[in-house]
């Protein structure tokens, strides 16, 4: 396929809705579908840099923190539950019921806890991100080849060898797709978060915009939200393919590629 | 809402392990002593006033509050509302789903023509819409409603479309040099091919349409669960409030067995869950 062919075929399809967009609100009057022209007017005004500095970055800190906080813990307990068949026995029907809960539910409980701040926000993110990260791990672990592991300890690799060289590179395929589940339900639970109870934040910001029916500006937070589900999945996969590069390559050779 | 990989078909290497010393004590004894012990923790805990039983009632005020709130109407209702909220939105986004992802996929062109528009729609968190949907329709049913299509669509679309790609091109190009119609082809080759798939993606979109259908009562204030929490939550009713984050936690659960039993069902005849009854 050739590079114009491709360009083509990537590009047509978001040019043509945005087009439509474009088109479809041009002399809008309706109160709700204001002209994309008058969005994207007000897109940098709304949120250059004041904005961006009080509400975004706020928001994208708790995100990470609570993130970062979930993986360790949830990559931590998953490798100690995934390798002690009684332990997983024992907690399986716990951690299924606590998976269930939808994370957003926590919310009212966990602003008892911890007030309406910031520690309530990335518990929040916490507790709802750990799941998926700490159910995978589990399922990594417990499925990592048998005669791998026997062959480490029998070649009496240590403890802290073992976990670095065999479980961890073994689990990393799983505990990746439940770190990118984990990822989506953290940006979800962000802003549930902050539309809950918060002084700054996007998820405030544009319910703040709603509120006071400032439509275009409300229009162009959806867009920043929107825009910043994107790139945090970019983030993601430019990570993912780079650790688990030894990964993919091997299912595209098992694949004949 | 595990294991979203594709490989999860495959059965894990190794088989099970098993018993390696002594007489392992059954799973099902430990996971039930698991329950309890949580139970416990639940009940001692603010008993012993590690922590405000303000903040954390004890499990038995919970349970009373549970057996209360199972005696009012309002709560059936509300049960009632978001049942059928989470039913309508997983129906309307696995028929959605798996008629673009067949026909997306089943067609190279338009397939190499979406992918960048899918690629980037995907990620954006479907609680971007609340405010445009509460603008559009209040605290209506619909508000929710048009949440958990979105967030529940995204799962399916994406695993039909895995499950069009797996289809063996030695049996589509059979099916082609036959002159199979489309709908054939369809019905003969790519359905069953995408069949497992389909039902990975209905069991992950079960679980995110229950997510976001509570979101939305407990958010936007349509009526249902979500909306209960939340009034329990501002008339300071803790032990009510953990009582239907209970309930919702339990429907969770029911929902994630059905779905696995539905799947099991549906794919006896498939290899993966014939390999696995033995």
């Amino acid at each position: 396929m050739s590079i114009v062919r491709r360009a083509v075929l990537a590009l047509g399809l978001p040019v043509v809705l945005v087009a439509a967009w474009w088109f479809a609100t041009e002399g809008s009057q309706s109160f709700f579908w204001p002209p994309l022209r008058d969005i994207l007017g007000t897109f940098a005004e709304t949120w250059w840099p004041d904005r961006i500095m009080g509400d975004v970055v706020p928001s994208l800190l708790r995100l990470l923190v609570g993130f970062a906080i979930a993986f360790v813990l949830g990559v931590g307990l998953g490798v100690a539950i995934g390798k002690s068949r009684a332990l997983r026995a024992y907690l399986e029907p716990v951690l299924e019921f606590f998976r269930a809960i939808p994370p957003p539910v926590l919310v009212p409980i966990l602003i008892l806890f911890f007030g309406i701040f910031n520690t309530m926000k990335v518990v929040v993110i916490v507790t709802g991100c750990i799941w998926p990260i700490l159910l995978n791990t589990v399922e990594g672990v417990r499925s990592l080849d048998e005669v791998l592991i026997d062959t480490s300890k029998i070649y009496r690799l240590s403890r802290r060898a073992r976990l670095w060289y065999n479980i961890l590179p073994g689990a990393s395929p799983q505990i990746f797709a439940g770190a990118r589940q984990a990822l989506s339900v953290g940006i979800i639970l962000m802003v549930i978060s902050e539309m809950f109870a918060a002084s700054n934040g996007i998820g405030f910001t544009i319910i703040q915009f709603q509120r006071t029916f400032a439509i275009p500006q409300m229009f162009s937070g959806i867009i920043v939200l929107g825009l910043l589900g994107v790139a945090l999945a970019l983030v993601f996969r430019l990570v993912e393919t780079r650790i688990l590069r030894w990964y993919l390559g091997l299912r595209a050779a098992q694949r004949g590629e | 809402m595990t294991s979203a990989t594709v490989e999860s078909r495959r059965p894990a290497p190794g088989g099970t392990a098993g018993p390696r010393r002594g007489r392992p004590v059954p799973a099902g004894v430990l996971g039930a002593l698991g329950l309890l012990t949580l139970v416990a923790v639940l009940e001692l805990v603010p008993r012993l006033g590690l922590v405000d039983d303000r903040f954390l009632p004890p499990f038995s005020s919970m349970v009373s509050a549970l057996v209360d709130e199972a005696g009012t109407p309002t709560f059936w209702t509300a049960l009632g509302q978001t049942l059928r909220g989470w039913a309508i939105g997983l129906a309307v986004a696995l028929v959605a789903g798996v008629v673009l992802g067949i026909v997306i996929g089943s067609l190279p062109v338009v397939r190499a023509a979406t992918s960048s528009t899918i690629e980037f729609l995907r990620p954006i968190p479907s609680v971007a819409l609340i405010p445009l949907a509460v603008l559009l329709w209040g605290n209506d049913m619909k508000s929710t409603l048009i949440l958990v299509v979105y967030a529940t669509f995204w799962q399916v679309l994406l695993q039909v479309l895995y499950g069009v790609r797996d289809v063996d091109p030695v049996a589509r190009e059979t099916a082609r040099s036959y002159r199979f119609s489309p709908l054939t082809t369809v019905r003969t080759v790519t359905w069953p091919t995408a069949l497992p798939y389909v039902m990975t993606g209905f069991r992950l979109g079960a679980a995110v349409a229950l997510i976001l259908e509570i979101t939305g009562e407990l958010v936007i204030g349509t009526p249902g669960l979500g909306k209960e929490i939340g009034v329990a939550q501002s008339s300071g009713a803790v032990p009510q409030m953990y009582a239907l984050v209970i309930v919702t936690g339990l429907i969770g659960v029911v929902v994630n067995l059905v779905a696995r039993w539905g799947e099991r069902r549906v794919l006896r005849w498939h290899p993966s869950i014939r390999a696995e009854v033995g």
